[in-house]
């Protein structure tokens, strides 16, 4: 079985499984990682969004084989420590808003959000409403108006 | 009690109205190493015992009171149990899905016993048989009758702290007062419920009398209270039914027939499957072939290289247009014929496509079935229910079952039937090992539970400005009701208005729950299901109700039909609702929304408001919605599989829920509810073909997306003097959807009556494959980061 290895949440792992399993089965059913859910696996709903070298990306849809040792992969239990503090403020702007109702959706939507921000700032503009339109994750429980209002309270703390 | 939500003459309440007289209640404090009180779940309010003469059953006795008085005869015993850490213990007996009932309920306890409410553990009470029909989550009711008794409960282990702490003190109960978990005397003198906690208890049950607080003490209840859960959903903390690691319950698959509910008849090359890499077990249980795996990817693999026989659902030669014609066929007629002469007759004909309930989290159940008994763990609404099934399928009496009960990722109606615990079980069963059983997310809008396509047609007619008749008939492909509310309603069936001795289950269930709250003469509404010759119940098609049971698609072709009269009356919405709206608390919402949202102003061409009410669950909401239709918005391109479509800009709603608990709580449910509402009358359906579902992906069941949501979502809870809680959940779903079509309406000029309005037009999406029925897991994620 081969080893891979990537830097998961700012520790190097090392993991025996097959090349083509994908990343969101080794997180959740080998390392026991489970912040990101399986929505879709066809990199649809989103609801595992991640970070892969700072950029947002769908575990469910990288095979593990693609991963490099340098690979920095963060989920939802690693963004905490990407920014000062006890929390991002992306987390913060959620708790404050009280975004979550049944919360499966949210571990993604805070890291999509979080990369969203990122990218809308190296095309050097802040979030616009047609950016917020843009963004792909479903949630079940339409919580779609406080995720809106938490990306901007969440982008002005970043 | 409740009638204080009610417009019947008979007059409210006076004792508790006038807030003096304050009833006694009776509860118990049980043996226990700590103080440990109880109170009887029957001691929600006694839902309203005179049926006076009226023209609708829903308007004096509705659904919430069937469920209620269902739970007074088998009621048993809630227990709060203080801790010596100072925190208090509570198994509640209904399921968090994300409505957030265990915020809610840990807000009424702390309220009741003076206790921080950080220090309430809330947590959800495995399948408990004699509470019978009293654990059951479902019809917006967990508030409604849940109420009295955790407040009680609440309320005795504050006596009992109080009473022990006056030994303690040397003083009497009455000179002390509790604050913030804490006992003080007139001297300063403190004693922490902690440290009360061994002291209060007792070694043999005692009855005790207790009378709740005064509301207008209230200082918790009412007041904007965050989810308690929701640093844990934010810091992926908050664990699911497949985030449990038990112990060699393995991910497990199904593969699933081509059709609605097919059945397998064998698997072809099972060696081969075997041998597959991960795979530790296959099996064929009723609904398909299961595979169990060390990763649900290599079950997904497994499942797409499975080659199995067959056999085809029962509806395999039915598609959309056959189905219609059945229902167009079973359609009840009109009373009142067609009027000759002067008066005008209005009619509106809607149809309403099936529609998927499934939750973002898929069906996932973890079994471990062993000879001499089976434990589970899922998100489940009706665990007493699962727990019949699973002692069914195993052979095992049902106290040898276990069913631990799981926050649920969402339920919508989903979680109300056992589907994923019956077949983790059969898994389990034929495999040997405990199983983590997950559904793909492709087998939900297939062979998951759908809301059932219906047609709703009303006839009403108008003479000179006054309407004199109203009558609705509603026909529908059969809903399930086999989680409980079956049992539920026969439980009652005594006591039930007499108008429904000779109805079915769900001609009960549409009585109790529809009203029309207008003065609008005669007025008649009546439900048809249809059910296949020769087919047993709920074998063609897998349905059950979807936030709400039948209120959206009623509530729309009813309020399609009000704008209608409106323009024969040559009134304006508004003001025509308000002249013959009964309710003044009705009234007071659709006032509300007109107002503050300029109900009349000047839109652009393309684009309009509309306006609607709904009236369920002992409160009522008014929705105004502005939509923009004008082509740059109708045309945006989001690229593939990506429905745009006319956009609901701005939405305003007003409820009037009665006693609020957690206003922050509400306002997320009517923010939730709207975006459903949309959903329904603009984009989200399933396709029926051939005997398949097309749809298999959340870009092909266009539930409601951030590039749909309104811009701006004003959400008003209106001020009541009522003291009794209505429900929230499904509240504003009727009321949206119905404002979205009148508006579409008038933004369009047509008279819409296929709904959602994307299901009539070309296909959004390429169906994905039947066989193998998932499909395949992406390997291009790296070129689609940002």
């Amino acid at each position: 079985m081969p080893k891979q290895t990537f830097i998961l949440n700012g520790k190097t792992t090392t993991v025996n499984v097959a090349d083509d399993v994908r990343v969101l089965w080794v997180l959740r059913d080998v390392l026991g990682v489970t912040g990101p859910k399986y929505g879709c696996g066809i990199n649809v709903c989103k609801a595992c969004t991640s970070h892969i070298n700072g950029k947002a990306f769908n575990p469910c849809s990288v095979r593990v084989g693609d991963l490099k040792p340098k690979d920095r992969v963060t989920t939802i239990e690693g963004l905490a420590k990407t920014a000062p503090g006890d929390l991002h403020p992306m987390q913060q702007a959620w708790i404050d808003l009280d975004v979550a109702q049944c919360g499966y959706c949210q571990p993604g939507q805070i890291m999509a959000a979080v990369a969203l921000v990122k990218k809308v700032r190296r095309e050097g503009r802040e979030i616009e409403e047609s950016d917020l339109d843009s963004i792909r994750n479903i949630c079940r429980c339409g919580t779609y108006v406080r995720i809106r209002e938490a990306i901007q309270q969440g982008a002005s703390q970043m | 009690m409740t009638n204080s939500f009610r417009h019947e003459p008979d007059g409210p309440d006076t004792a508790d109205a006038a807030g003096l007289q304050r009833r006694t209640f009776m509860g118990w404090v049980l043996a226990g190493a700590t103080l440990t009180v109880a109170a009887d779940l029957g001691l929600a309010q006694k839902a309203e015992a005179v049926v006076p003469s009226g023209p609708q059953v829903a308007d004096l006795y509705d659904l919430e009171d069937a469920q209620t008085d269902s739970a007074l005869p088998t009621s048993q015993l809630i227990t709060i149990v203080i801790n010596e850490d100072g925190t208090a213990s509570f198994e509640m007996p209904r399921t968090e899905v994300g409505q957030g009932i265990i915020t809610s309920t840990s807000m009424i306890i702390a309220e009741e016993l003076d206790l921080p409410i950080d220090k309430v553990k809330v947590t959800m009470a495995k399948a408990r048989q004699e509470l019978a029909f009293n654990q059951l989550t479902a019809g917006s009711n967990t508030t409604f009758s849940t109420y009295t008794p955790f407040r009680v409960a609440a309320a005795i282990a504050r006596q009992q702290l109080l009473e022990a702490a006056a030994i303690l003190l040397g003083t009497q109960a009455d000179r002390l007062i509790t604050t913030g978990g804490v006992v003080r005397d007139t001297l300063g003198n403190e004693i922490t419920y902690g440290d009360l906690a061994i002291e209060a208890a007792k070694q043999v049950v005692e009855a005790v009398e207790v009378v709740l607080r005064g509301e207008e003490k209230f200082r918790v209840i009412g007041k904007p209270q965050n989810r308690l859960d929701s640093r844990d959903a934010v810091t992926g903390k908050k664990k699911f039914t497949t985030d449990l690691q038990i112990k060699n319950a393995l991910p497990t698959m199904v593969c699933r027939p081509p059709t609605h509910l097919g059945k397998p008849v064998k698997l072809l090359n099972t060696s081969a499957i075997s041998r597959m890499p991960g795979v530790t077990h296959v099996a064929q249980i009723p609904t398909g072939i299961a595979v169990r795996a060390k990763t649900f990817g290599q079950c997904i693999d497994a499942v797409r290289a499975m080659k199995v026989q067959w056999e085809d659902g029962s509806a395999a030669n039915e598609s959309d247009d056959t189905i219609l014609e059945e229902l167009r066929a079973a359609e009840i007629p009109m009373l009142v014929p067609e009027v000759p002469g002067l008066a005008k007759t209005i009619e509106t004909d809607c149809v309403f496509a099936f529609k998927s309930s499934a939750a973002l989290e898929p069906y996932a159940a973890i079994a471990d079935v062993r000879s001499d008994k089976a434990t589970i763990w899922a998100g489940i609404k009706s665990p007493i229910f699962a727990q019949n099934q699973v002692a069914a399928i195993t052979g095992l009496p049902p106290t040898a079952v276990t069913v631990n009960v799981i926050t649920g990722g969402g339920s919508f109606g989903h979680k109300l039937f056992a589907d994923h615990i019956k077949e983790a079980t059969e898994a389990s069963k034929a495999m040997g090992v405990p199983v983590k059983l997950m559904w793909h997310r492709a087998d939900e809008p297939r062979q998951g539970r759908l809301h059932p396509m219906a047609t709703s047609r009303v006839r009403a007619t108008i003479l000179a400005g006054e309407v004199l008749s109203f009558e609705q008939r509603h026909t529908s492909v059969l809903t399930d009701f086999e989680h409980g509310f079956g049992e539920i309603l026969t439980n009652v069936a005594d006591e039930l208005p007499s108008q429904l001795g000779n109805y079915t289950l769900s001609q009960s269930v549409f009585a109790l729950t529809q009203q029309m709250p207008y003065n609008f003469g005669v007025l008649d509404q009546l439900l048809n299901e249809t059910v296949a010759p020769g087919d047993a119940l709920s074998e063609r098609f897998s349905t059950g109700s979807m936030r709400n049971i039948y209120s959206p698609d009623v509530c729309t072709a009813a309020e399609l039909t009000v704008d209608k009269l409106a323009k024969a009356a040559k009134m304006d919405p508004v003001k025509f609702r308000l002249k013959y709206l009964k309710d003044p608390r009705v009234k007071a919402v659709l006032r509300k929304v007109a107002e503050e949202g300029n109900f009349g102003r000047k839109m652009a061409p393309n684009t309009a408001q509309g306006v609607a009410i709904h009236k369920e669950y002992k409160g009522c909401t008014a929705v105004l919605v502005e939509i923009d239709n004008r082509p740059a918005t109708v045309n945006r391109d989001l690229g593939p599989e990506t429905v745009t479509g006319p956009r609901v800009t701005k939405v305003v709603l007003a409820i009037d829920a009665g006693l609020v608990i957690n206003p922050r709580g509400l306002e997320a449910q009517m923010q939730g509810g709207i975006m459903d509402g949309i959903a329904l009358t603009l984009t989200s359906s399933n396709h029926f073909e051939n005997g398949r579902f097309l749809e298999a992906s959340w870009d092909n069941y266009f539930y409601t997306r951030q590039w749909n949501v309104p811009f701006d979502v004003e959400v008003h809870i209106m001020d009541t003097d009522s003291k009794t809680p209505g429900g929230g959940g499904e509240a504003a779903v009727g009321s949206t959807a119905a404002a979205v079509a009148c508006a579409y309406a008038r933004a369009t000029g047509t008279n819409p009556t296929y709904f959602p309005i994307q299901h009539e037009k070309p296909l959004a999406f390429k169906p994905k494959s039947f066989v193998p029925p998932v499909p395949p897991s992406p390997t291009n994620g790296l070129s689609r980061t940002y």
